[in-house]
C-alpha cells in the first residue's frame, strides 16, 4: 500500500481551528468564524487533492497510508496511528469537508447574532476533524477515537444552548444513548483483540477466514449495535428527534448528513465481517427496515420542522443500513444513498433553518403557510430536495432509492418480497409526510402570528443552501452513471454473483413512483384542500396519538430501562445507608460501646491492672497447657 | 564455702540435701515477704531468698553468677532497697487489708491456676529428661565460659545493655533530683526567724538527745532545764517505730512542767 | 537429685511474687516482688543451662541481672519522686489514672 504524507493535515487543519479558537478565546470572536470556515474549506481542497491524485493511480494502488505515530507497545499488542485513505474514506472526506464547508458559510450568517458564534464555530472545526478522524483511522481503535470526538462534538454543538435546561437535557440524552452504542462498539474491539489479535481493518480481514462464525457473529452484533447508537436507529434511536435542540446548521451537518451516517460507514468498513457472519446480517436488515418503518410513521405525526425532517433522516438511514444489510450488493447502493441523502437532507435542513431564520425562530408547522411568495429561493431549493428524497427522477433520490428498493426484492424468497415490500411502503410514507411539510410550509394560507415578518434569508445563507439543491438534482445521476461509484467502491468488497432478477428495474421504479403518487395524493387531499389548524387538533386517532409521541419510544425507555434503573438506585441507596453505614457506624458504636463498657476496668489502681496482667498470663498457660497436650 | 558448694553441686546425694533444705526455706521466706506488715522485714526475707538462691546457682554449676547474685543483688540491690525504705517508709507499717473489692480472692485464684498449670507444663516437658549438666562446659573454668560467650555472641547485646545501664543511672538522678523553689535560707536568715517567732523557748535551738540524761543514748529525752524530759529531741523515726523509751520515766521530779514542748 | 526441682521451686517462687505484686499495697514491697519474680526466672535460666548443658541460660541470667538492676534504680527514683509530692509509698494513692 503505497504511503502519504499530506493525509494529516485532512484532520490537523480543522484541529487547529478548534483549538485556536477554543484557546484563544473572546480575543478570536471578530475573525473566528472566517478562520473555521477558512480551514475547513482548506481540509475540503486536501480532500480535492488527494483524489485527484487517487484517480491518477491504478484501481489496487489507490489506497494510501499515512503513520503518525507508535500509539500503544504492549508486548506483541502493537497499534500505530494510522490514518489509511481508501475508495471508501475518499467519498466521506469529500462529503464531511465539503457539506461542513458549505455548512460553515451558512451559520456565518445564521448564527451571527449569537454572542458565542466563535465557540459554536471551534466546535464546528472540533467535528469535521474527529469526523475525519473517524473514516480515516486505518483500525478498530483509531475509529474508536474519532467515535467518541463526534460524540463528543454532538453532545457540545446539540447542547450548544445550554441555558436552557431542556437543550441541555437533549444533548445529556444523546450522549448518554450513544454511550450505549459506544459500548458495543468497544466490546467489539475486544472480541477482535481477543480472537483475532489485531484490530486494524487490514488485520481483521485477513484473520476472518480462521476464526469461528460465533466470534464474527458477536463482532458484528456489537458493531450493529454501536450503528444503530450512533445512526439512531432502533432501538437506539429516541435521542435524535432532541438532538434538534442544537442551532440547524448543527441538525444539518452532524444529525442529517454526517455524523449519523458514521453507522453506516461502519457496517460498510466491516463487510468482511458481516460477510462471514449471516447472523448479524440479517440482524443489520431488520433492524433497517423497522427504523424505516419507525422513522417514517412518526415523520407523520410531527409538527415541528425540524422533529419531522429528524424523522425522516431516521427513515433513510434504515435505508442506508438496510442496504448495507444486504450484504456485498448492497454496500455500493447504501454509500451512495448516503452521499445524495447527505446533499438533499442537509439542504433541506438548511432550508428549515432558513424559514425558522424568517419566522422568528419558529419551529411549528402550523404556524406557517404561504411562506412561498415571502421565501422564494428557500422555496426553490427546498422543492429540489423535496423531489429528490420522493424519488422523483432525474433527481437524486430516485437513483440511490430505487437502487435500495430493487436489491432488496432482489435478494430473492420471502426475505427479498418482505424487505421489498417494507421499502416500498416507505418510499410511500416519505412521500406522505414530505409532500405534508411542503404543502403545510409553503402553500395553503398563512397562519403566523402577527409579529413574524417573513423574509428571505440573506445570500451566505441561500448560497450554500442552492449548493445543495444542485446536488440535490445532479448527484444521483453522477453516482450512478455507468455504475460509476459501484465501479470506484468495487474493490473494497467481494464480487459478488448475479442474482436472478426478480422484478426488472424498470417495473420496481414504477411501482415506486405508484407508491409515490398515492402518498403525495393523500398528503394533497388531507392538507391542501382541507384546511389545516394553527394549533394541532387533540381529538385524533390513537394512532395519531402515538406517533406524536415518537410511536412512545421515550416511555417504552422510561419504563423498561429507566424506571428499573431508578428503583435499583433507590435500592442500592437504602443498602448503602443501612448496610454499608450501617456496618461504618456499627463499627464505631461498637469500639464506644466497649470502650465505655471496659471503661469500668480502669480503676485507677495499678494492682487492679496487675491482677489483669496475672489473668492475661494464666490464660496464656493455659492455652500453651491445652495446645501441647 | 564456694569449693563446698562446688562438691555439693557434683554429687548428687549432697546437692538433693541442700535442696531440700534450702528450697522450703526459700519458699517460706517468700511467703513470708507477702504476709508480714513491716516493709523491712521483707526485705530480710527477700535477702534470705536471694542468698538461697545464690547457693542454688553456685550448687548448679554456675559459681559466677552466684557470687554475681550476692554481690550485686543481696549487696548492692538490697541495700538500696533498705536505703529508700529508710528515706520513705520506715515509720510506717502496712495495714494488710485489702481495700479494692475482690482483689484478693481473685489474685490467689489466678496464682493458685497459674502455679498448678506451670507445674503441671513442667512435669509435661521435663519428664524422664536427665540433665546433661554444664561440667562439659565449665572444663575451662565457669567465668572463662561465660566471658567468651559473653564477648563472642553476645557482645552487642553487652554492649547495648552497658548503655541502658548508664540511660537508668542517669534517669534515675534527673527524677529523683529536687528543683528548689525558692533559695535555701541561710543561717542568719533562720537565727533572724528563730528570734521573731514570739517565743523564746526555741530560740536556742532544739536539745539534742541525752543531754543531761541518766542515760547516754540516741533513744532517750534530753532533760530540759526545768528537768522535764524534751520529747523533741528525739528521732521522729524512731517514735514512729516505737523504739522510744517513756520519757517520763527520765523526769526529775514533780518540779512545774508548764514550759511548752516545741516540736 | 533431679533438676527439673529446681523448675518447680522456680515456677512456685514465680507465682508468689505475682501474687505479692496484686495484694501488697507499698511500693517498695511490690518492687521486692518484681524482683522476686526476675530471680526466679533466672533460677530456671541456670536450670535449663544445667538441662541442656550449655552456658547461654547463664549469660540469659547474667543479662536479667543487669536490666533488674537498670529496674530497680529506676522504679526506686520514681518511688521517691511519688512520695516526695504525696509524703506516701502507697501505690493504691497514686490512682489519678482512671476515668
Amino acid at each position: 500500500m503505497m504511503t502519504s504524507t499530506t493525509l494529516v493535515y485532512l484532520i490537523a487543519l480543522p484541529l487547529a481551528g478548534s483549538a485556536i479558537l477554543l484557546l484563544a478565546g473572546r480575543r478570536s470572536d471578530k475573525w473566528g468564524h472566517l478562520l473555521a470556515t477558512g480551514l475547513s474549506a482548506s481540509s475540503f481542497f486536501v480532500g480535492l487533492y488527494q483524489l485527484s491524485l487517487m484517480l491518477g493511480r491504478s484501481n489496487s494502488e489507490r489506497p494510501v497510508t499515512q503513520k503518525l505515530f507508535e500509539w500503544i507497545s504492549v508486548g506483541t499488542f502493537k497499534i500505530d496511528a494510522s490514518l489509511m485513505l481508501d475508495q471508501l474514506s475518499i467519498c466521506f472526506v469529500l462529503l464531511i469537508t465539503g457539506v461542513g464547508t458549505l455548512i460553515h458559510i451558512y451559520s456565518i450568517s445564521y448564527m451571527s447574532h449569537d454572542a458565542d458564534r466563535r465557540r459554536f464555530f471551534a466546535f464546528l472545526n472540533l467535528f469535521i476533524a474527529a469526523m475525519l478522524l473517524l473514516v480515516l483511522g486505518d483500525s478498530y481503535l483509531n475509529l474508536y477515537v474519532g467515535w467518541e470526538g463526534v460524540g463528543l462534538a454532538s453532545y457540545l454543538l446539540i447542547g450548544f444552548w445550554n441555558q436552557k435546561p431542556a437543550y441541555a437535557t437533549a444533548s445529556k440524552k444523546a450522549f448518554v444513548m450513544n454511550r450505549v452504542g459506544d459500548m458495543g462498539l468497544s466490546f467489539a474491539i475486544m472480541i477482535a483483540f481477543a480472537t483475532m489479535g489485531t484490530v486494524s481493518f487490514s488485520g481483521v480481514k485477513a484473520a476472518v477466514d480462521h476464526t469461528s462464525t460465533a466470534a464474527l457473529t458477536s463482532i458484528g452484533i456489537m458493531l450493529l449495535v454501536a450503528a444503530t447508537g450512533k445512526s439512531a436507529q432502533f432501538p437506539l434511536q429516541a435521542w435524535l428527534g432532541d438532538a434538534m435542540a442544537g442551532p440547524t446548521p448543527v441538525s444539518a451537518l452532524i444529525h442529517a448528513a454526517t455524523m449519523v451516517t458514521a453507522g453506516v460507514y461502519l457496517i460498510t468498513r466491516s463487510n468482511f465481517i458481516f460477510d462471514a457472519a449471516p447472523t448479524a446480517q440479517l440482524l443489520v436488515v431488520i433492524v433497517g427496515a423497522i427504523t424505516l418503518m419507525f422513522g417514517a410513521l412518526i415523520g407523520t405525526a410531527k409538527d415541528d420542522i425540524k422533529k419531522a425532517l429528524a424523522a425522516s433522516t431516521m427513515s433513510q438511514i434504515g435505508y442506508m443500513i438496510l442496504g448495507a444489510g444486504l450484504g456485498p450488493v448492497g454496500y455500493a447502493f447504501a454509500i451512495m444513498h448516503l452521499l445524495t441523502h447527505g446533499f438533499f437532507k442537509a439542504g433541506m435542513f438548511l432550508g428549515a433553518g432558513s424559514v425558522m431564520h424568517g419566522m422568528n425562530d419558529e419551529v411549528n408547522m402550523r404556524k406557517y403557510g404561504a411562506l412561498r411568495k415571502f421565501m422564494p429561493i428557500t422555496f426553490a431549493t427546498f422543492g429540489l430536495g423535496y423531489l429528490a428524497i420522493l424519488g422523483v427522477p432525474p433527481f437524486a433520490g430516485f437513483y440511490s432509492k430505487d437502487m435500495i428498493i430493487e436489491t432488496a426484492f432482489n435478494t430473492g424468497g420471502a426475505k427479498g418480497i418482505i424487505l421489498g415490500c417494507v421499502t416500498l411502503l416507505g418510499a410511500g410514507i416519505t412521500a406522505f409526510y414530505m409532500t405534508r411539510v411542503m404543502i403545510l410550509t409553503f402553500t395553503g394560507k398563512s397562519r403566523w402570528d402577527d409579529e413574524a415578518h417573513p423574509h428571505e434569508s440573506p445570500w451566505l445563507m441561500w448560497l450554500p443552501m442552492a449548493i445543495l439543491a444542485i446536488g440535490s438534482v445532479t448527484s444521483g445521476y453522477l453516482l450512478s452513471h455507468g455504475d460509476a461509484l459501484v465501479n470506484w467502491l468495487s474493490p473494497l468488497f467481494v464480487n459478488h454473483a448475479e442474482h436472478a432478477e426478480l422484478l426488472s428495474p424498470l417495473v420496481v421504479s414504477g411501482l415506486a413512483l405508484a407508491m409515490v403518487a398515492i402518498g403525495v395524493a393523500i398528503a394533497f387531499v388531507k392538507y391542501s384542500r382541507n384546511e389545516v389548524a394553527a394549533v394541532a387538533p387533540t381529538d385524533v386517532s390513537i394512532f395519531t396519538t402515538i406517533a406524536r409521541q415518537d410511536l412512545l419510544q421515550d416511555r417504552f425507555n422510561e419504563a423498561v430501562f429507566m424506571a428499573p434503573g431508578q428503583v435499583l438506585t433507590a435500592v442500592l441507596v437504602k443498602t448503602d445507608e443501612a448496610v454499608i453505614d450501617g456496618a461504618v457506624r456499627g463499627v464505631g458504636r461498637i469500639a464506644l460501646g466497649s470502650g465505655s463498657a471496659l471503661r469500668g476496668v480502669q480503676t485507677g489502681f495499678v494492682r487492679s491492672y496487675a491482677a489483669l496482667i496475672l489473668i492475661g498470663a494464666v490464660a496464656l498457660v493455659a492455652a500453651i497447657w491445652v495446645v501441647t497436650q | 564455702m564456694i569449693d563446698l558448694a562446688i562438691q555439693v553441686g557434683q554429687t548428687a546425694k549432697p546437692e538433693a540435701t541442700l535442696f531440700w533444705i534450702l528450697a522450703p526455706l526459700s519458699v517460706a521466706a517468700a511467703l513470708g515477704m507477702l504476709l508480714v506488715k513491716k516493709a523491712v522485714h521483707s526485705a530480710i526475707l527477700m535477702a534470705f531468698v536471694m542468698i538461697a538462691l545464690a547457693v542454688f546457682y553456685i550448687a548448679q554449676g554456675a559459681p559466677f553468677l552466684g557470687i554475681v547474685q550476692i554481690v550485686v543483688y543481696t549487696g548492692a540491690v538490697m541495700m538500696l532497697f533498705l536505703f529508700i525504705l529508710m528515706l520513705v517508709g520506715v515509720d510506717s507499717s502496712d495495714s494488710l487489708t485489702e481495700t479494692i473489692k475482690g482483689l484478693r480472692p481473685t489474685a490467689i485464684t489466678a496464682a493458685v491456676g497459674f502455679g498448678g498449670l506451670m507445674i503441671s507444663l513442667l512435669g509435661r516437658a521435663t519428664l524422664g529428661r536427665n540433665a546433661v549438666g554444664v561440667e562439659a562446659a565449665n572444663a575451662e573454668g565457669n567465668v572463662q565460659g561465660i566471658a567468651s560467650l559473653l564477648f563472642s555472641t553476645y557482645v552487642w547485646p553487652f554492649e547495648v545493655v552497658s548503655a541502658l545501664l548508664i540511660t537508668a543511672a542517669l534517669g534515675s538522678m534527673v527524677l529523683a533530683h529536687h528543683h528548689r523553689i525558692q533559695t535555701r535560707p541561710t543561717q542568719r536568715e533562720l537565727s533572724i526567724q528563730r528570734f521573731r517567732s514570739g517565743s523564746l523557748a526555741n530560740a536556742a535551738g532544739l536539745p539534742a538527745p541525752g543531754v543531761f540524761a541518766r542515760h547516754n543514748a540516741v533513744d532517750v529525752p534530753a532533760l530540759l532545764p526545768d528537768g522535764t524530759a524534751a520529747a523533741a529531741s528525739i528521732n521522729a523515726s524512731l517514735k514512729a517505730r516505737g523504739d522510744v523509751l517513756n520519757s517520763s520515766v527520765f523526769e526529775l521530779g514533780n518540779i512545774d512542767t508548764s514550759v511548752e514542748e516545741e516540736k | 537429685m533431679n533438676a527439673a526441682n529446681y523448675l518447680y521451686l522456680s515456677a512456685l517462687l514465680f507465682t508468689i511474687g505475682a501474687v505479692g505484686v496484686v495484694i501488697r499495697r507499698n511500693a517498695i514491697v511490690v518492687f521486692m516482688c518484681i524482683e522476686l519474680m526476675l530471680n526466679a526466672a533466672n533460677l530456671s535460666f541456670v536450670t535449663f543451662s544445667r538441662i541442656n548443658g550449655d552456658l547461654n541460660g547463664q549469660v540469659i541470667a547474667f543479662f536479667t541481672m543487669v536490666v533488674a538492676a537498670c529496674e530497680v534504680v529506676v522504679g526506686l527514683a520514681i518511688i521517691v519522686t511519688i512520695y516526695r509530692s504525696r509524703r506516701s509509698a502507697s501505690i493504691d494513692d497514686a490512682s489519678l489514672l482512671k476515668r
